[in-house]
Formats: structure tokens, C-alpha cells, sequence
């Protein structure tokens, strides 16, 4: 392998940007498919469902180690972005007085890091809501089939249904995922390119997928919030 | 035509450089850019002041040199040109039209709107070549065979004259289509071929070394590139460069 190149360097770095934001575009299918089920009817069926679903994320020694892997994946595509944003900054130590920059380049393209930022804030403020709820809060449980299950569902009722900062809450997660949107219009596709994935063929449907997905995705997800609000209250 | 002109003066590379604003005055709408700043010289001149530097050489297009940020965008509005290309029916009686430089930390700004893009030859030494034999007995070059394809993208890749509009024009001052423009052209073509590996490596090295920034992917360059060299370079080279990262023994 050449000297560090691939750690190092402009390109290197581009590849990592690629392929851990590609791990985490696959972790947010499978993060949605799990909590899909909370827009649901509620009813001691579903509501066990989950909790069986929440025993099994955090008790499945495979599951532990890719829940690892994602919190990697997340801190260094984040630190990446930082080290790539300063040294592109660096490259212009003088900006333009005049810059027509939407004649030639979309603003997801040149919003990367802002968006970035905000999904970052979003991410913890939601693995203290639920995350470290769920490792080392208080949080009820009960016993069947000889088993202890945490009830975490209800607690994500409360949360977004009856807490007094609700409406706040659903705001937050809301913008979030607004964020994660716009991140993803630009990122889907980019994070081809990166690798040098391009096709006069199958770039254009790699561009309408992740269009796609980068509204539909993070539209589901925003939607649980709402839903179970409604459905808590309705 | 009557234009406003605010042009960037800056006196050396020190200097942190200011707007000055010019009027001109009776400008053709068939006037190339470079001839309407010429008169403005003329006029300057004539008033014993100093004229404002700008980079210029053959004013057709294939030279490169005439590199100005007019109105937010490299060689100004207009596409595939460069602003010796760029007329003044593009612009409006009492436009106001502002000058700046290239502005990159690996463009230094000589004076005024001519930049050192030095940066670029650097790059080139450092891989840009074919190593061969010009010893007398240079083989005939249709003994090699080409596929028309390959032969066709090279040529495109080829047509890269250097002017640094991507550069510019890159929200990073990112210098990948340049570069991958050249990789891809030798890369492509059976003599170029053999030192594919080296030449990679050592041009990103040095790309990085002069100080331009990362892609972003963003496409500005794409657009903005006189000679309209394609995103696809960038993608090849990102692969040249990811192949002889993991086989290169250097």
C-alpha cells in the first residue's frame, strides 16, 4: 500500500466521507423498519412488539457490535467533515466579494456542513432521549413468559404524546429531519462519485433513488412523532 | 454603452488590495471583454494612470491566461468561454460589472486580476507526462491501436488548457478537475498507461501539497470549465487514484 495515501490525502479522505455515510444510509433502513411499528394501533400486542424489538437491539451481542460500528461510522464521518471543511476553508483565505454560486451548483451541494452540524446536535439530543434512557434511566419494566422486558414503547408515548415540551420535541425532530434531508438530496449520490462509482447508465437512477429516498426517509420518520401525538391525544 | 466597472486593484501579493470603480464609456456590444478593458486602459493611460494588470495572451480561446471573476462567475456569464470569448452584447447599457480575481491560497495575486498559477505546472511536473524515447526512432503512432471510444475521452480530457476556472469557481478552490483531467487523458492512452500508478499518486500529492482544497462534488467546476470538461474525470481518477493507493509499492 502507498504511504498513507489512503489515510492521508484529499482523496482518502473523500473515500471515507463515502463509505461511512454509505454504512449509515443502510442504518437509517433498518433504524425506520424497526420503529415503523410505533405509528400503529396501540394496543398490548404492538406495544410488546416493540419492547421485544428494543430487548433485542440492546441485548444481541451482533447487534452490539454494528450499534458500535454506526456510533464509529458517525463520529468519524463527522470528524472528516470537520478536517475536510477547515482545509477547504484554508484553500480560500479570501473570499469572493461576488459570488454567483447558484448559476453553477445547488445549495444541498454547498450546505453540507451546516446540515451536517445539525444532524450531529440532532443525534444527541435523540440518544439522550432514548438511548441513554434506555441503558441508564429509570425506566419501568415489566415480567412475561419468565422474561423482563424495559418498557421503553410507553415511554416513547409519553415523550412525544403527553410530555409538557411535546410540541417542542416534535419540532426538534422534525428539523432534524429536515436537515437530514437536504444532507441526504446532495449526500446519496455524492458519496458515489467519491468512490469513482460513475456510469454513463446507472448514475442517473443512482441520482432519482436518492432523490427519492432522501424525502421519502426522513418524511417516515418524521411522521412517528406526529402520528403518535395524535394517536396518544385523538 | 455606458458601464459601471468595479474592478479589484490590488498592488502585490502583500497588499490587501481594494474596489476601484471606472466608468467606460461608448463600449460595442461587439467588443470582446478584454477589448473593453483595454480601452479603459487606453484611457488610463492616457491620464497617467496606473492600468489595471490582467493576464492575457492569444484571444481565442486556447490560451487560458485571460482568468477573471466577472460578476460571481469565471470568465463571467457565459458558457464554454473564456472571457476573451465573452462579447459585450452580454451585458445591458448602465450595467455595473465587478472584476475580481481568481482567488485561491494556490493562486497568489500578482497584481490586480493577474494570479501566479504556477501551482498548475507544479502539478504537472510531478506526473503529467509520458517518460519515452525521443531518441530518433520514435515509433509511428497509428502502430499502437486505440479503441475510438478511449481515443475520444482522451482527447476531451485533452482539451484542458489550464486556466484554472475550475479552481476558481470550486467553493474549496479545489483542484480536481484540473488534475483529473490530465490523469485521465495519459490514463487512458496505451502510452500513458505504464506510469498510471506513479502518476496518480504523485499529482494528488502535489495537488495537496500546493494548498487546493477537496471536492465536494457540487459540479460548479463542470459547468463553469470553457473547455466543458466532464465530472467523469474526476470519478476516473478517484479510480486510478483508489487502485494504486492498495497496489502501488511505492
Amino acid at each position: 500500500m502507498s504511504n498513507s495515501a489512503l489515510l492521508k490525502s484529499s482523496l482518502a479522505k473523500k473515500y471515507w466521507m463515502s463509505i461511512t455515510g454509505l454504512f449509515l444510509i443502510l442504518f437509517l433502513v433498518g433504524h425506520l423498519a424497526g420503529n415503523i411499528p410505533l405509528m400503529f394501533e396501540i394496543n398490548k400486542d404492538t406495544a410488546h412488539g416493540f419492547n421485544q424489538y428494543a430487548k433485542f437491539m440492546s441485548e444481541n451481542p451482533l447487534v452490539q457490535i454494528v450499534a458500535w460500528i454506526v456510533k464509529i461510522a458517525i463520529i468519524f464521518h463527522a470528524v472528516d467533515g470537520v478536517l475536510l471543511t477547515m482545509q477547504n476553508q484554508k484553500a480560500r483565505p479570501v473570499k469572493y466579494k461576488v459570488e454567483n454560486a447558484n448559476a453553477n451548483s445547488s445549495w444541498f451541494s454547498r450546505s453540507m456542513m451546516p446540515m451536517g452540524l445539525l444532524i450531529f446536535a440532532f443525534v444527541t439530543i435523540h440518544l439522550v432521549n432514548f438511548w441513554a434512557k434506555m441503558h441508564y434511566g429509570d425506566i419501568p419494566t415489566y415480567k412475561m413468559h419468565g422474561e423482563e422486558y424495559t418498557d421503553l414503547y410507553t415511554v416513547v408515548m409519553k415523550f412525544f404524546g403527553k410530555d409538557d415540551l411535546a410540541i417542542l420535541w416534535i419540532a426538534i425532530y422534525i428539523l432534524g429531519m429536515v436537515a437530514l434531508s437536504f444532507h441526504l438530496i446532495h449526500g446519496f449520490a455524492s458519496a458515489f462519485q467519491s468512490v469513482g462509482l460513475r456510469h454513463k447508465k446507472y448514475t442517473p437512477i443512482i441520482e432519482k433513488v436518492g432523490y427519492a429516498f432522501a424525502i421519502i426517509v426522513p418524511l417516515i420518520f418524521a411522521l412517528i412523532p406526529i402520528v403518535i401525538h395524535i394517536r396518544v391525544n385523538g | 454603452m455606458k458601464l459601471n466597472l468595479r474592478i479589484w486593484r490590488q498592488d502585490g501579493p502583500k497588499d490587501s488590495g481594494r474596489f476601484e470603480n471606472y466608468t467606460a464609456e461608448n463600449v460595442s456590444p461587439d467588443e470582446s471583454f478584454l477589448e473593453m478593458l483595454d480601452e479603459v486602459n487606453e484611457k488610463l493611460v492616457a491620464e497617467g494612470k496606473d492600468p489595471v494588470a490582467f493576464d492575457h495572451d492569444c484571444r481565442e480561446g486556447i490560451c487560458g491566461m485571460c482568468s477573471m471573476f466577472i460578476n460571481g462567475e469565471a470568465h463571467g456569464p457565459d458558457r464554454g468561454v473564456t472571457t476573451c470569448q465573452l462579447h459585450m452584447r452580454r451585458f445591458k447599457d448602465g450595467d455595473t460589472i465587478t472584476i475580481e480575481p481568481w482567488r485561491a491560497a494556490a493562486f497568489p495575486v500578482i497584481k490586480d486580476l493577474v494570479v501566479d498559477r504556477t501551482a498548475f505546472d507544479r502539478i504537472i511536473q510531478a506526473g503529467g507526462f509520458v517518460s519515452v524515447n525521443t531518441s530518433g526512432n520514435t515509433q509511428d503512432a497509428n502502430s499502437l491501436p486505440v479503441p475510438k471510444a478511449d481515443a475520444d475521452k482522451a482527447f476531451d480530457a485533452a482539451t484542458c488548457i489550464g486556466c484554472g476556472a475550475c479552481v476558481a469557481t470550486c467553493k474549496n478552490s479545489s483542484a480536481m478537475l484540473f488534475v483529473s483531467a490530465k490523469v485521465s487523458q495519459l490514463a487512458l492512452l496505451p502510452q500513458g498507461k505504464v506510469e498510471r500508478q506513479e502518476r496518480v499518486l504523485n499529482m494528488v500529492e502535489k495537488m495537496d501539497e500546493e494548498g487546493f482544497g477537496n471536492c465536494s462534488n457540487t459540479g460548479a467546476c463542470e459547468i463553469e470549465c470553457p473547455k466543458e470538461i466532464s465530472l467523469d474525470n474526476i470519478a476516473r481518477m478517484n479510480r486510478e487514484y483508489l487502485r494504486a493507493s492498495l497496489s502501488s509499492e511505492k
